[in-house]
């Protein structure tokens, strides 16, 4: 029986979502910068952005990742991909410019 | 001079006091001269684990408050005769002991051992500053569930702070039907995320229970386990050992069927 149930069963995946989880934890972690602080920093600079564009916060990409310095080493690297839905009006630009 | 090895994890209960017992042993068996200090005071189990626990007249706080010589503290294993105990307190807590204190210890101790293996207590505060400080090299012992491969990190970065000569890992009670179908990370896994170097893969083993229960670390026997930890002592004093080949037990089918 535990050798049809070992042919049969469909592969789980548990292991690869553990691995994706630690990576993901790991890299916060190794970068010192709580989760917190980082969703304060999120939440700043998306209320800075969203005085000139419109932001698509659902499809928004926050991360500590570790990117390659000058001297080769990897270093924690703050990785951000805001989509933009449009950009504001230009007179609301103007306005912007003008405070 | 001997070399003074702790054993660390961060997380609690993945296996350092067995790991200690396990490769202090094994070192004794290849005929080295062993001491293993235990250096989670207030929390003492190597002796236990050891089966050494009716021997104690001194301990630890007891060698650096002056009380006794280390050698009066030292217990002797009679079933080895180059292997030494010295158990921790189990009445006064992890501010007993100092840094400093520790890293005298390990030097007094360096010239009469080959090798002075401290078994580290789970955490990251004192206790963990205590057994590091006299340390050359370390081991740091995880499990491949997420929580134990987080705190390896987490001392991993320490150890490198502290700047620890030497780190490797031991992948402990890894369950290969699991990795096998997908519900348990590798060993591979591990060492990718955690990218220092692997000295040896421990499987789960009902045996280390049993051997927790007379008290005799399985070091040797001919379980897997007990292979897997002896290979890690051949590791530790240098030799090229291959790692072991945990599927080798399955059955006729699943070779004939054999997936990857």
């Amino acid at each position: 029986m535990a050798f049809w149930d070992n042919f049969f069963k469909k592969k789980s995946d548990s292991a690869s979502n553990a691995v994706n989880r630690i990576k993901f934890v790991l890299q916060s972690d190794r970068s010192g910068l709580p989760p917190e602080t980082l969703e304060k920093i999120k939440n700043d600079i998306i209320s800075v952005l969203s005085k000139y564009v419109d932001i698509d916060t659902k499809e928004l990409d926050f991360n500590i990742t570790k990117a390659p310095s000058e001297g080769g080493e990897l270093t924690p690297a703050l990785c951000a991909n805001i989509p933009i839905k449009g950009v504001k009006r230009a007179s609301n630009n103007d306005k912007v410019s003008k405070e | 001079m001997g070399e003074v090895i702790v054993v660390t994890s961060g997380k609690g209960g993945v296996g350092k006091t067995t790991t200690t017992a396990n490769v202090g042993t094994g070192l004794a068996k290849l005929d080295k001269k062993v001491v293993l200090i235990d250096t989670d005071i207030g929390l003492r189990n190597l002796d236990v684990v050891m089966g050494l626990e009716n021997r104690i007249v001194y301990n630890l706080v007891d060698v650096i408050e002056g009380n006794c010589k280390i050698k009066q503290a030292l217990i002797k294993d009679k079933r080895y005769p180059t292997l030494y105990l010295l158990p921790s307190a189990q009445t006064r807590d992890k501010s007993a002991v100092k840094p400093e204190e520790m890293k005298q210890l390990c030097e007094q101790l360096k010239p009469e051992f080959d090798y002075i293996i401290i078994d580290c207590p789970a955490g990251i505060e004192q206790g963990f500053e205590n057994a590091v400080a006299g340390a050359d090299r370390a081991l740091v012992v995880t499990t491949p569930e997420v929580s134990a491969v987080r705190d390896a990190d987490r001392i991993i970065g320490l150890l490198e702070a502290h700047e620890m000569k030497k780190t490797d890992l031991i992948v402990n009670r890894l369950r290969m039907d699991m990795v096998k179908t997908g519900d348990m990370m590798s060993s591979e896994d591990v060492v990718e995320i955690l990218a220092i170097n692997l000295i040896g893969i421990v499987p789960d083993d009902e045996g280390i229970i049993v051997a927790t229960n007379n008290g005799e670390p399985l070091v040797g026997n001919d379980t897997k386990a007990g292979q897997a930890y002896m290979n890690i002592c051949k590791r530790i004093i240098g030799e090229e050992v291959p790692f072991l080949d945990l599927n080798a037990k399955k059955g006729f089918f699943s070779r004939l069927f054999g997936r990857k």
